[in-house]
């Protein structure tokens, strides 16, 4: 078995709890894409071209309005601005020889969650263990759009409320176990949690969308940490 | 006039790629600034805790079972459980807890 169809096997399956996760997302953005007047074969092309949550949204909230296709670039660009930091981060966990069609088709999915678990990979980033996640998440994804259409409210509330704190889940398997083996990052996870909740419940700051309230507390704590405690070279590779 | 939604899907596609694309296509060099390497060492961790909090405690039915998610998910995490069984514990909590819930209201 090469080198390369194992990174694609691991891939699989840490993406099939992205997928599970996605496909409840996407069900709900279906309804949304639903309401907005798309069918459900368009829900699925933008779901699968996307691979956006936030930015699904947003879009199809300004298809809804009719707006102008200058406003929706603008939009988006806005509500996914953090994916030009994710992937900014990531470009560093790739080796240098890496060619650019692997850093073309890594590009087209990198989501919060692919983000999640590509950083936690121990040294470099093999482009196929990208592409096994991909392979399971993105049908994952653009199936509960497509679903999320044709079914309207047919799930449980239940069901959807309980699949919600799926990916949530996931996000602490990524931090926890790094806040466990190195103190600074267990307080740096602890302060951004709190400055999370501090900004979504201050008024006026409230207001700002939560794309753009994570990419101020993304930038300035991450700075902070960078400047108080600069990291060696081989932390670095962990 | 009525917009063509295939080009609003165009444009929302093309516009979140390029976001995507362009630091994996621009930065091809490792960085050697300490600054800016610890910059994007720290980052992930910052990004995915704001992400997760508060946002679990408001994405289900009832704050109680978010909260029995944040914290069953944070222990299970910290003993080494992986990404599924994580993922998989936290909605059980949720879904454990709100049929409680349920029952008694």
């Amino acid at each position: 078995m090469t080198e390369n169809f194992k990174w694609y096997k691991k891939g699989m399956r840490d993406g099939i709890p992205i997928a599970l996760g996605y496909f409840a997302v996407a069900f709900t953005l279906g309804i949304v894409a639903k309401k907005a007047g798309l069918t459900a074969f368009q829900a699925m092309l933008a779901a699968g071209l996307t691979n956006a949550s936030a930015g699904g949204y947003a879009g199809f909230a300004l298809i809804a309005e009719n707006a102008g296709y200058l406003e929706v670039a603008i939009t988006e660009l806005i509500v996914n601005a953090r994916y030009l930091l994710m992937s900014c981060a990531l470009s560093q966990k790739l080796s240098p020889n890496t060619s650019l069609l692997h850093r073309a088709i890594i590009g087209f999915d990198v989501t919060d969650e692919i983000f999640g678990i590509s950083v936690s990979v121990k040294g470099t980033l093999n482009p196929y263990y990208n592409y096994g996640a991909m392979s399971v998440s993105i049908p994952g994804w653009a199936l509960g759009a497509f679903l999320g259409v044709v079914m309207g409210n047919v799930m449980p509330p239940s069901i959807v409320s309980a699949l919600s704190v799926g990916l949530y889940g996931m996000f602490l398997a990524i931090i926890i176990p790094k806040a466990r083996e190195n103190k600074v990052i267990a307080a740096i996870i602890l302060i951004s949690m709190s400055l999370s909740l501090a900004l979504a419940k201050l008024p006026v700051i409230s207001q700002v969308s939560s794309g753009i309230r994570v990419i101020i507390l993304t930038v300035v704590i991450s700075l902070a940490a960078a400047i108080l405690f600069p990291v060696k070279e081989e932390e670095n590779e962990a | 006039m009525k917009h063509n939604v295939y080009i609003y899907i165009l444009v929302m596609a093309a516009v979140i790629y390029l976001i995507r694309l362009l630091p994996l296509t621009l930065i091809r060099k490792k960085i050697t600034n300490i600054t800016l390497r610890s910059f994007l060492f720290y980052m992930p961790y910052v990004t995915l805790a704001v992400m997760t909090f508060p946002a679990i405690i408001e994405a289900t039915e009832s704050i109680w079972s978010g909260t029995a998610a944040l914290l069953v998910g944070a222990v299970l995490a910290y003993f080494g459980i992986g990404l599924f069984g994580v993922a998989v514990s936290s909605c059980a909590v949720v879904f454990v807890v709100e049929l409680i819930i349920r029952s008694f209201s």
